[in-house]
């Protein structure tokens, strides 16, 4: 109120009022992000410098070309977590989609109930991924886990030993990163469903579709920009996994289930090999741009039809 | 025989009466148009007769099958909707056979039925595209295509050209009408635009607070409306109605605006057949702006009334001239050659149509004459 009464005796400078009533707009989004961006782009080009350079426990200056690169893509750990990378991130990808569009649908059917299901299915994601990765640990641990609950309830020949198991115990961490994350893609495709046009549900009933075909010839096809939009946000959430993997299996039994971003972590804090962990922040930066960019042409081309239709 | 049949149809939620115990007959090959104002339950009827809806009494008979648990797809029945609701992913081809797929019609006979179709609404090169790629009139095309290729028992519209712009609309419009004699279907027609439902309908009813006002041909609609809201709602601009009172002079009626007032005006009436007990009353008088015109015109008829009115506004639209005036004190709009413009403020002389005057009772807003 005051403000209002000192601008209108004021008439002489609106211009500086102006500026004065946006400070708190400029403060709270301006500031913020370009301390952020500031932060990104500095911190990944300095990440880049020290990949070119000798560094080991501190960084030092010099120059090695590519050294760091080669020498980091030679080492089995890397081709361990970059294979496993691969595998999860596919499985893990395809699984949450097909869990999350399951989850959705059966919503979808207006049952009762669905704001309770809703927030459960929903509720994993709000958990931090060191809890789920040290729950799923207890759980999937043979000696104390589902295995021991299925052998005291009497079927004592029952094996479920994936977390200790070399081959199955990338598996584990999929199950874990499903649960946390497939209620996630449920948010996003249910409100992909609940926002299709009303009468094209209509118009297939007419038609005679019957619900498997309203779904599969109707209403999934119209879901596609979300399900791209599920995967992207997915894939990049698979390649920079690290706490899940730490809590859970913490790259093992042995290196069996190592991951790029555990690479980093070993190389860089572990080892003290600085430039050799920056030279694997790089590489998991590259994967993910291989994610990104096209991604982001996908975006461009879509915009563009879209202002031209 | 009697395409569509509804007896007692009501329609509640919660404590909410959307339609309120609706009876129509429509005959085989007619054009029904259901018009009324937004939220009167013209959509809510097509949709329960679609099998969209449920009501919740009364019962609807489509083809002498009393179809209330028949699901739409067997209720043979096509329907045409507002937002067009062509699948986006399908292409217009895809669109027209999706309803022969899900009847596992054979390929050939789609084939022959999409041709046909695709010929009489002259999509033809337009079959392979997707909906996107279409402009609006071309969507209402195939949205047509979709129902057309079904041959059904009836044909539902749900306000197909709202979203069509207005030079789009009339010529949708003219070949909506065109289909309809061709092909001689069944249709009921959902809108809210009076001028569809006139222009387009064999018989219209008009439906406020989910009652149907009145069920009749355009004609009729238009001359004698059933009440006081259908008189409102047809014609643009609506038929004129003010106060009056009737009275009887030398045995005929005379109804007169603004009784008592010097510019009182005295309108005799004839060959109108009014109910003794409404003489010496107050009355509803109806009159179209049509059936105000200028002091030169002659109606057909025997001695023309000429009434001199204050002008308060003069509209020159090009095919005409809206005039407003005050008849006895009460505001009127008249509809007058284009080439005539009357001064503001000065009184002009208007010639009257009496013989197409309607009265209407001011309690119950019946049409009483």
């Amino acid at each position: 109120m005051t403000n209002a009464v000192s601008t209108a005796t004021r008439p002489g400078r609106p211009a500086i009022s102006g500026a004065l009533r946006r400070l708190p707009e400029y403060l709270t989004i301006w500031v913020p992000l370009l301390l952020s961006a500031a932060h990104l782009v500095s911190f990944s080009l300095w990440t880049i410098w020290i990949s070119f350079t000798p560094s080991t426990l501190v960084p030092v200056s010099g120059w090695v070309g590519l050294r760091n690169y080669t020498a980091v893509l030679a080492t089995r750990n890397w081709k361990i977590a970059f294979d496993n990378l691969l595998l999860f991130g596919s499985a893990f990808v395809l699984l949450s989609v097909v869990t999350g569009l399951v989850l959705a649908i059966l919503l979808d059917q207006r049952i009762r109930g669905e704001n309770v299901l809703r927030s459960i299915f929903l509720y994993p994601l709000a958990v931090s991924f060191v809890v789920t990765g040290t729950v799923w640990s207890w759980l999937l641990n043979p000696g104390v886990g589902i295995q021991k609950l299925v052998h005291d309830l009497g079927w004592t020949s029952f094996k479920f030993d994936w977390l200790i198991d070399r081959d199955m115990a990338i598996w584990t961490i999929v199950i874990a990163a499903i649960w946390q994350s497939s209620g996630f893609a449920m948010a996003l495709f249910l409100a992909g469903l609940r926002s299709v046009d009303a009468d094209l549900v209509k118009a297939a009933q007419i038609d005679g579709a019957g619900p498997f075909r309203m779904y599969r010839r109707v209403i999934l096809p119209t879901l596609w920009p979300i399900t791209v939009t599920v995967v992207v946000i997915q894939l990049q959430f698979a390649i920079s996994t690290f706490d899940l993997v730490r809590a859970l299996t913490n790259g093992g039994p042995g290196i069996a289930t190592q991951l790029p971003a555990l690479v980093v972590y070993d190389l860089m804090f572990q080892r003290s090999l600085l430039g050799r962990g920056a030279a694997a922040a790089v590489l998991m930066l590259l994967i993910l741009l291989a994610v990104l960019l096209p991604y982001a042409a996908w975006r461009y081309i879509q915009q563009r039809r879209a202002t031209h239709a | 025989m009697t395409a569509l049949s509804i007896r007692a149809l009501s329609k509640r939620y919660a404590n909410l009466e959307v339609l309120k115990g609706i009876n129509l007959d429509i005959e085989s090959g007619e054009f029904t148009v259901l018009v009324g104002p937004s939220g009167c339950g013209k959509s809510t009827l097509l949709n329960i007769v679609a099998g969209l809806d449920r009501a919740s009494s009364g019962t609807v008979e489509i083809g002498g099958r009393v179809v209330n648990d028949v699901p739409p797809k067997d209720r043979d029945i096509a329907m045409v909707f507002q937002s067009y609701a062509l699948y986006p992913s399908m292409t217009v081809r895809q669109n027209i056979t999706f309803g022969m797929e899900c009847r596992h019609v054979p390929k050939a006979e789609q084939d022959a039925a999409v041709a046909n179709v695709a010929k009489l609404l002259q999509i033809e090169p337009l079959l392979g595209r997707k909906p996107s790629q279409l402009s609006g009139g071309q969507r209402q095309r195939v949205a047509m295509g979709r129902a057309l290729v079904r041959d059904p028992l009836l044909f539902l519209f749900d306000e197909p050209l709202s979203n069509l712009d207005a030079k789009l609309r009339v010529e949708m419009r003219m070949e909506i009408k065109r289909l309809h004699q061709r092909i001689g279907a069944t249709i009921v027609y959902v809108t809210h635009d009076q001028i569809e439902a006139m222009t387009m309908a064999t018989r219209i009813a008009v439906m406020h607070h989910g009652q149907v006002q009145q069920f009749a041909d355009p004609d009729t609609v238009y001359r004698y409306p059933a009440n006081l809201f259908v008189a409102r709602f047809m014609g643009s601009p609506p038929m004129n109605t003010m106060p009056a009172r009737l009275e009887a002079d030398n045995g005929g009626p005379v109804v007169v605006i603004g009784a008592g007032r010097p510019d009182e005006v005295r309108l005799r009436l004839r060959g109108y057949d009014v109910a003794a007990s409404f003489v010496g009353r107050e009355v509803v008088l109806g009159i179209r702006p049509e059936c105000i015109a200028e002091g030169s015109r002659v109606f057909s008829g025997d001695a023309p009334i000429v009434v001199s009115a204050p002008v308060e506004m003069v509209e020159p639209t090009g095919a005409e001239t809206m005039v407003l005036l005050r008849l006895g004190g009460e505001a009127a709009m008249a509809r007058i050659t284009p080439d005539i413009r009357p001064t503001l403020g000065a009184s002009a002389d208007f010639a009257l149509d009496t013989r197409r005057i309607c009265l209407f009772d001011p309690e119950t807003e019946r049409l009483i004459a």
